[in-house]
This record gives structure tokens, C-alpha cells and sequence, in this order.
């Protein structure tokens, strides 16, 4: 055997340390694999997304372009993103009128409002979270937070048990009528992974929607994060959702 | 003598206990994708298969690599930051080239309502205006040129 000791023993090491899958998974994780986009390093990133209530005007581009980017049924049934306008009486904000007509995507027409009342569009989309609730009740292993935090399906394992629907604290998963298997936001993973915005977030005109990579330290999200009030949609459920929303409401569900 | 056949029972059971283990793993072998496990509880392949999706949207850098004249009247407008393909749409398969089409031109109206059409729920800093009472049925596009709108 001509192996040197010094790789003897780091080999060694290794197996000790590092037995079984998790080996395998060094060896995955050091080459940078998969290999389709070799530049692409999933360790190195941590992707979230920034939505910013007081840009958003509700025309529903994103909405559009989503359907498009992901071939999504083109019903009002199936999204992976959508608009909400919410109507809130300030003297009743418990209680906010909410409507997302065929998801926002032909855009919203005025809507009359009492003098007691104010209103806003909201944008939602999987959350992505590093925690996810989804992902814990899948029996299968369909579903999964990537190693660059992105919750992902895996078509070809679903069973369409829809017990990840039921356990998604933000209705963001459904069931895709032609396939009869679980879908929803990827993040554009696709693009994401080539240096592309999701395809949301290239089309937002008014920059409410803005991708972040939490582990990129020249990220402007860092210098956002600890300068403004962010919130997470139902922090209750600790799911450690990554859609951050600034201007939230706190009549928002 | 009870003995030896006590020590039989347990020969048999012990037995089907390897026997079913045995079964299970070939099973398991056949059932369970060889990449799975790789980085989780998930079949490393699948995120192969997510980023194999083709792209719809080119992107704003691919636009601007050959209309650099547009990027140019871009520059000072209120528009720089709106990226080319919310009005003119998906583009991804003409940047590439392997669409020789040219891209439909916006009617001049339709793109521009469906952002600055007067609104309660939109932000109030945001520019809009009752579009009917504005502008009638005229093009917006015939005062506001799309790329730079603003008319001095």
C-alpha cells in the first residue's frame, strides 16, 4: 500500500468521526456537488426572502410571472405565490376583511372604504422555514430543507398524502391536479442556484420583493435586518420562517 | 432433555427474527433510492431535478448586454429600477437566441395601468391617477414615453 500516513490517518480519522451516510455527505459536500452548476457552493449560502408591505401595490406581476416561471395550473385555484388585500376597521382590527380575487393575478380594482378602516396589500409565498412543519410530517421524505435553506418537493417520491398541506401554518402548498403530487415555491431554485433573481423578485417593479442570502456577508439584507422592524408571519408556531415583512400589520394572519 | 427443547423454540424464533431482518433489508434495498440520505432525510437527486427547470425570465443583466441604447434612457428615469421584462414579458428563450420572434410591444397602456391605475389599497407615496379621468381612452404611451416617463 503506498498511502502515506499523513492520508492513512486523515482517512482514518474521518471514518470515525464521520461514519456511514454522514461520510458520504462530506464527500458530497466537499466536491460542491450536485454538479450541474459547478460555481454553485450549497454551503454557502441561506436564502430568505424580504417583503416589504409599504412597496407593494398589489398589481400582481409576481403573481403572473410565477405561474409562468414554475408552469403553474393557470386557475384561481393553485399558487405558489399570491396577493391578499386586507381591509382592516381600526375599530375592530381583530377582524380584517381579506380577499385575494383569483390570487391577485389580473391585478385588484378599487374598493370602497369606510372612514374607519385602512388598507394594504400583502404579499405570501412559502415562507422557507428552517424549522418547517411540512417537512416534519412528511412520511416519505418528499419534502426537505436544502442545504441552502430552501423547502423543496421531491416529485418523484410525493404520495400526495397532503399531510403537508394540513401542517403548513401558511396555506402555501397545494395539490398540483396533474400530477396528483404536492407543490409549491421553490424560491426558483432553478435560477437562484445560476445567479438568477426568483422570478418574483425580477419582475416586482417596485422592489417589495428582494431575495437574501443570510450566510453572503456583503448581502445588504444584514444592514436592512438590523436597521428596520421585521416580522415573521405566526412567530407563535416557531417554524423559523426566513419571509421577512417590514411594514407588517398586526392585523395580518 | 426439556432443555435441548427449549433451546429448538428459540432456534426458531431466532430464526424468523433473521429471517424477517433479512427480508426487510431487501426490501429496503429495492425501495429506497441509493442517493437518499446523501445530505438528509431526502433524495439527493431531487435537488438536481429542482434546479433542471428551464428558465422563463432572462433576467435584467441578459436585457442590458445588447439594448444598451435603452439602458441609456433608463438611466435618469423613474423607471431605471423596474426591470425590462415586467412589461415586455418573459424573455428568457429570445436572449438565449433560440426564438428568432421578436417580442410583442406593450400597447402602451395596459402595462402602464396595471401599476399606477388610482388605488386606495396602494401606498399613498406611489404615483397613480384615475387612468379614465387622466386620460380618456388615449395611449399614455402618446405624452409618457414607457422608458423615461416623466415629461419635462
Amino acid at each position: 500500500m503506498d498511502q502515506s500516513r499523513r492520508t492513512f490517518l486523515s482517512d482514518a480519522g474521518r471514518w470515525i468521526v464521520l461514519t456511514g451516510a454522514a461520510s458520504i455527505a462530506w464527500d458530497a459536500i466537499a466536491a460542491g456537488a450536485p454538479e450541474t452548476a459547478p460555481n454553485y457552493r450549497m454551503t454557502e449560502h441561506w436564502w430568505a426572502m424580504l417583503l416589504d408591505i409599504e412597496q407593494c401595490i398589489g398589481c400582481g406581476t409576481c403573481v403572473r410571472a410565477c405561474k409562468t416561471e414554475n408552469n403553474v395550473p393557470l386557475d384561481a385555484e393553485h399558487f405558489r405565490t399570491w396577493v391578499e388585500r386586507y381591509v382592516v376597521n381600526i375599530d375592530d382590527p381583530d377582524h380584517p376583511i381579506v380577499d385575494s380575487p383569483n390570487g391577485g393575478y389580473d391585478g385588484f380594482t378599487d374598493t370602497p372604504l369606510g372612514p374607519h378602516a385602512k388598507t394594504f396589500f400583502v404579499p405570501k409565498m412559502c415562507n422557507h422555514c428552517s424549522d418547517s412543519p411540512c417537512v416534519q410530517v412528511c412520511p416519505v421524505g418528499a419534502t426537505f430543507v436544502s442545504p441552502d435553506g430552501v423547502v423543496l418537493v421531491d416529485k418523484d417520491r410525493c404520495l400526495g398524502c397532503r399531510y403537508c398541506i394540513q401542517a403548513c401554518p401558511y396555506g402555501t402548498r397545494f395539490i398540483d391536479p396533474r400530477t396528483n403530487t404536492v407543490d409549491k415555491c421553490t424560491l426558483c431554485y432553478h435560477r437562484i442556484t445560476k445567479g438568477l433573481l426568483p422570478a418574483c423578485v425580477e419582475t416586482c417593479p417596485t422592489g417589495a420583493r428582494r431575495l437574501a442570502d443570510l450566510k453572503n456577508p456583503a448581502d445588504p439584507v444584514h444592514e436592512f435586518l438590523r436597521t428596520h422592524t421585521v416580522h415573521v408571519l405566526k412567530p407563535q408556531m416557531a417554524t423559523g420562517a426566513k419571509a421577512y415583512y417590514y411594514g407588517l400589520d398586526g392585523s395580518v394572519r | 432433555m426439556s432443555g435441548a427443547r427449549h433451546g429448538r423454540h428459540l432456534v426458531r424464533v431466532g430464526g424468523l427474527f433473521v429471517a424477517g431482518i433479512l427480508a426487510f433489508l431487501v426490501v429496503r434495498h429495492y425501495f429506497v433510492p441509493t442517493d437518499f440520505g446523501v445530505y438528509g432525510h431526502y433524495r439527493a437527486g431531487a435537488l438536481t431535478d429542482a434546479r433542471a427547470r428551464p428558465i422563463a425570465f432572462a433576467g435584467q443583466n441578459a436585457c442590458g448586454d445588447c439594448h444598451t441604447d435603452i439602458v441609456e434612457i433608463r438611466k435618469p428615469s423613474r423607471h431605471r429600477a423596474v426591470s425590462c421584462e415586467v412589461c415586455h414579458g418573459p424573455l428568457a428563450t429570445h436572449a438565449s437566441g433560440d426564438d428568432p420572434a421578436t417580442p410583442r410591444r406593450p400597447d402602451g397602456r395596459t402595462a402602464c395601468v396595471t401599476c399606477h391605475q388610482k388605488n386606495v389599497s396602494k401606498p399613498a407615496r406611489f404615483p397613480q391617477i384615475a387612468v379614465a379621468d387622466h386620460a380618456g381612452d388615449a395611449k399614455c404611451s402618446e405624452c409618457h414615453q414607457p422608458h423615461d416617463p416623466k415629461i419635462s
